[in-house]
């Protein structure tokens, strides 16, 4: 079978012999549809798969030629040296912001579209969702007399839909032509920002439909025998808000591309085809084989990790991300059952190529991070999902923000890996606690100081902090989830080009920890201000306000969760002129001092649609924390002094959360003190304890809260039976059933609930008081 | 023959209970669930992570809302060790987060022929190596079945 011509035929055909076709018949029905169809969308049969393709019988034999493993390895240096290569002309020449920060990836692929190598750099999942497009183009434009695939043509696409980590990526794929035939692709992948979408950036927290999430190109063939066609790259330009944006990568990505191209040129010429394509192919399957037998290295049994969501970054909700791993001798299952439905007017909603290319993500980077970088790696992994939850959003549901799902991909399987993997005596990576999984970070958009239009990103987003390990304390603001070498960029450089300051840029924010023997690396804040610009605006684009985004592991505690800040109606930089000792600025004293008069001192979650930023009003977050490891009590009592004396911690944690007695003016530890406090917290623990029966009987509920908008299932033992919240009319009403039986989920506008609930208090005002207003609609 | 299953729990092949590492409690069969042999409570968030801003004035502080979170905290119920700390949602049934195949597990050790206590780390690089033996043989003191599950 092979999903890149038309001989598939889709599954769910009746099995009634009297549906069978003949063949003269079924040519004449494909025909038919193929003269007629409507457009052509993202194919089920290419999406809805992940498993690598089989051999085609060219690369049959090739491979029957013989197999030099040496001269494999030799080949895939190569590669991986050029992909390297590659990788460093976008980053030194891309235009976009998440270019400069390494938020790219470069790859090889089989002529099938399977990743056979990635850059050593930059993001897994930019690459390793790559194989839905190519296997999309070999399906569709291959034999599209309209189209066709030639030497020098390259494609362009950014719809998720089709195989994107989100829409803010654009992607550059080139095929590998030899007599005729396409044996390979190169491909490059950008975080461009930038899309259209109805708020700036690219990631749009605020988007309701899939029309609002901007720019959306099914691949398309941008390039033509070398040539970038300006008809297309035109249409392109004036579907976003930064055009010079779109012209810069477009030919940074060809660049890349050639440089590639260039080393598999002189690789075939070297080596010859056969032994070129044997390779490629020989690598994703001996991943693939490698992942079996590192499965069944794995204890069998099912390790379960569930997380709640808080956030549809317009209002706050509890949504679950449910995910049961079964490993079974080389088998592996992830089943994501009892996941939450999509919400259809809500930004958060991923694709389920864009979860799976996170799931591919954590075991590239966190589990096996020494195999090479490609596709076989998740392909004997099952994944299980319900189409139509959020985390397998269908066609029509809002994709804008879909990281809000997809990373709680990467955390289900990084998370449960290290109780997966602990009893194992051969480890491939460290027992480690969660890493911090998103985005907190400024989005931009607007005017600059230059003139120009642009919608953007900082770099922040790249500084999570690292899970504890469980030999170490995390490392803080080290690296995002998605990016091992990810840069958190020079502010003084970006504020060349954009109109706003980071008034505070990395300050470690006190008590920001996931606390435990080895705490989690701390994240810092943020504060900006605008500075010099007609129109400007900020948003924020993340959960985890109100519900902790990860926990911690073996007793140790989650990250805290994140507010966002603003003092609107105040001009900061007119108030330091006046006296320079107010640029003292920190989240906490001006939101608890508020020193600024005037100033309207707000805090909110951190779903922030654009909002205006007039010049000099504050905006203030903190990065994110990762778990911590094990038991604070088995803290080693220097480490928490040290803590305490960096003002890492404050004393109260100090004392309280880790149990040690110190010397206030020497931080000298008191060690017999700190041994009999802590023996007196566990004491403690012991008294305050219920028996595991007894407190479930007094905890658990049949139901979430009624109050709380709650998807998902609740529990475990029955996952395919989901609750959700349901406006069917003006009040909010829990439904139940199976996902299939659920009513499409929307929620009603905030603003709008809030003047009902205005209203409200005032009819209930005036009839208290006897006043007599005539109320017209 | 104890494999190291966790930082602090051990499964004991031979009387197939999962034990303490740390004081020999026997949580229960090692077949199901180990939280059934812990104590339980049910912490307010805010007590473990502390506000930054104020929450007389702000509702979003740095603090989780208990509205929307509490930790349960487990205890071994001999030696106080959090074994484990999870977030959930208030009255979501705790997560049966470890379920094992212990034919499977045994079958896999005694094939090895060596001791988990010694083999198992925390993964590659020096300092990963450490000592996941049991605690209560260096201390002595404890057997395996000196605390069985209802027993505290």
């Amino acid at each position: 079978m092979t999903l890149t011509t038309n001989e598939f035929v889709p599954t769910g055909a009746g099995d009634d012999d009297a549906q069978l076709l003949t063949d003269q018949e079924q040519q004449w029905v494909d025909k038919f549809m193929d003269e007629t169809t409507l457009f052509l969308g993202p194919d089920p049969a290419i999406m809805r798969h992940h498993q690598i393709m089989p051999r085609s019988e060219y690369e049959e034999e090739c491979i029957g030629q013989g197999i030099d493993p040496l001269e494999i390895d030799r080949i895939r240096k190569r590669l991986a040296g050029a992909l390297d290569e590659a990788f460093e002309m976008c980053e030194s020449m891309g235009a976009a912001p998440g270019a400069k920060w390494a938020d790219l990836s470069c790859a090889v692929y089989t002529a099938e579209g399977d990743v056979t190598y990635l850059s050593n750099r930059g993001v897994i999942a930019f690459s390793a969702v790559l194989h839905h497009p190519i296997r999309y183009i070999m399906k569709n434009w291959k034999d599209e007399p309209t189209v066709g695939i030639n030497e020098g043509d390259g494609f362009f696409h950014n719809d998720s839909r089709f195989g994107m980590v989100h829409n803010t990526d654009q992607s550059m794929l080139v095929p590998v032509i030899r007599g005729g035939h396409i044996i390979a692709w190169v491909g490059a992948t950008i975080h461009e920002g930038e899309n259209g979408a109805c708020e700036p950036g690219g990631m749009p927290s605020g988007s309701e439909t899939p029309f609002d999430d901007g720019l959306r190109a099914s691949p398309i063939k941008i390039v033509e025998k070398g040539h970038l066609r300006r008809d297309l790259l035109t249409f392109l330009q004036h579907s976003t808000r930064d055009p010079k944006l779109m012209l810069a990568d477009i030919k940074v990505k060809m660049g890349a591309v050639r440089r590639i191209m260039d080393t598999v040129d002189r690789l075939i010429d070297e080596v010859g085809q056969e032994t070129f394509v044997a390779s490629l192919r020989v690598t994703v399957e001996d991943v693939e084989t490698e992942v079996r037998r590192r499965i069944g290295e794995l204890p069998d049994g099912t390790v379960t990790f569930n997380q709640f969501v808080d956030s549809t970054l317009k209002e706050n909700i509890l949504i679950k991300f449910a995910c049961k791993i079964t490993i079974k001798g080389e088998r592996m299952i992830v089943d994501l059952t009892g996941t939450g439905p999509e919400i259809l007017n809500r930004a958060i909603n991923s694709p389920l190529a864009s979860t799976k290319s996170f799931m591919a993500q954590a075991i590239l980077s966190y589990w096996w991070p020494d195999l090479p970088r490609s596709t076989g790696a998740l392909s004997p992994i099952e994944v299980i999902t319900e189409e139509h939850s959020w985390a397998d959003a269908g066609y029509d549901a809002p994709v804008g923000q879909s990281l809000q799902a997809s990373f709680r991909g990467f955390s289900a399987l990084q998370t449960a890996f290290a109780k997966m993997q602990f009893s194992a005596p051969q480890k491939y990576s460290n027992v480690v606690a969660p890493w911090f999984n998103q985005i907190n970070d400024f989005l931009w958009g607007g005017t600059t100081q230059n003139g120009e239009q642009v919608g953007n990103l900082c770099a922040d987003l790249n500084g999570m902090g690292g899970g504890a390990k469980a030999f170490r304390d995390g490392e803080d603001a080290v690296a995002p989830l998605f990016c091992a070498m990810a840069d958190i960029g020079e502010q003084e450089v970006m504020e060349e080009e954009v109109p706003f300051l980071q008034l505070v840029s990395k300050r470690l924010v006190r008590d920001n920890q996931g606390f435990g023997k080895f705490r989690g690396g701390m994240g810092y804040e943020m504060i900006v201000a605008s500075r010099g610009t007609p129109s400007w605006g900020f948003m924020t684009v993340t959960s985890g306000s109100k519900f902790s985004s990860v926990p911690g592991m073996f007793g140790g505690y989650g990250c805290p969760v994140y507010p966002l800040a603003m003092v609107k109606g105040i001009n900061i930089y007119d108030i330091i002129r006046k006296d320079p000792s107010q640029f003292n600025l920190s989240m906490e004293r001006v939101m608890n001092e508020q020193p600024f008069e005037g100033g309207d001192y707000q805090s909110a979650h951190m779903g922030l649609q654009f909002d205006v930023a007039k010049e000099g009003e504050l905006y203030m977050i903190a990065q994110g924390a990762g778990g911590g490891y094990g038991d604070v009590l088995e803290r080693d009592p220097e480490l928490v002094v040290t803590d305490l004396e960096l003002d890492r911690i404050s004393a109260h944690t100090a004392r309280t959360m880790y149990g040690v007695v110190w010397e206030p003016e020497t931080y000298v530890v008191h060690g017999q003190a700190t041994i009999e406090l802590r023996a007196q917290m566990r004491r403690d623990r012991i008294s305050r304890g219920k028996p595991y029966k007894e407190f479930v009987a007094e905890f658990v509920s049949d139901e979430p809260p009624a109050d709380l908008l709650y998807f998902g299932s609740w529990g475990q033992d029955d996952d395919e039976e989901l609750l959700a919240t349901h406006w069917g009319g003006l009040e909010p009403e829990r439904v139940k059933g199976k996902l299939e039986d659920l009513p499409l989920i929307m929620i009603p506008d905030r603003r709008v609930l809030k003047i009902n609930r205005l209203e409200a208090r005032v009819r209930e005002l005036e009839e208290k008081y006897g006043e007599t207003v005539e109320h017209k609609s | 023959m104890r494999v190291p299953m966790t930082e602090y729990l051990f499964i004991d092949l031979d009387t197939e209970r999962w034990i303490c590492r740390v004081c020999a409690h026997d949580f229960g069969d090692a077949r199901g669930n180990y939280k059934e042999g812990t104590l339980v409570h049910d912490r307010d968030p805010r007590e473990i992570h502390p506000p930054v801003i104020d929450p007389e004035k702000y509702e979003f502080t740095f603090s989780p809302d208990p509205a929307y979170c509490r930790i349960l905290e487990f205890y071994c119920p001999t030696c106080g060790t959090q074994i484990e700390a999870e977030y959930l949602p208030p009255g979501h049934p705790p997560t049966v987060d470890m379920l094992w195949d212990i034919d499977s597990l045994r079958e896999k050790w005694e094939a090895r022929g060596d001791d988990p206590e010694e083999v198992v780390n925390y993964g590659p690089g020096e300092n990963a190596v450490t000592d996941l033996s049991a605690r209560f043989d260096s201390v002595g003191g404890h057997s395996h079945s000196t605390h069985r599950e209802g027993e505290h």
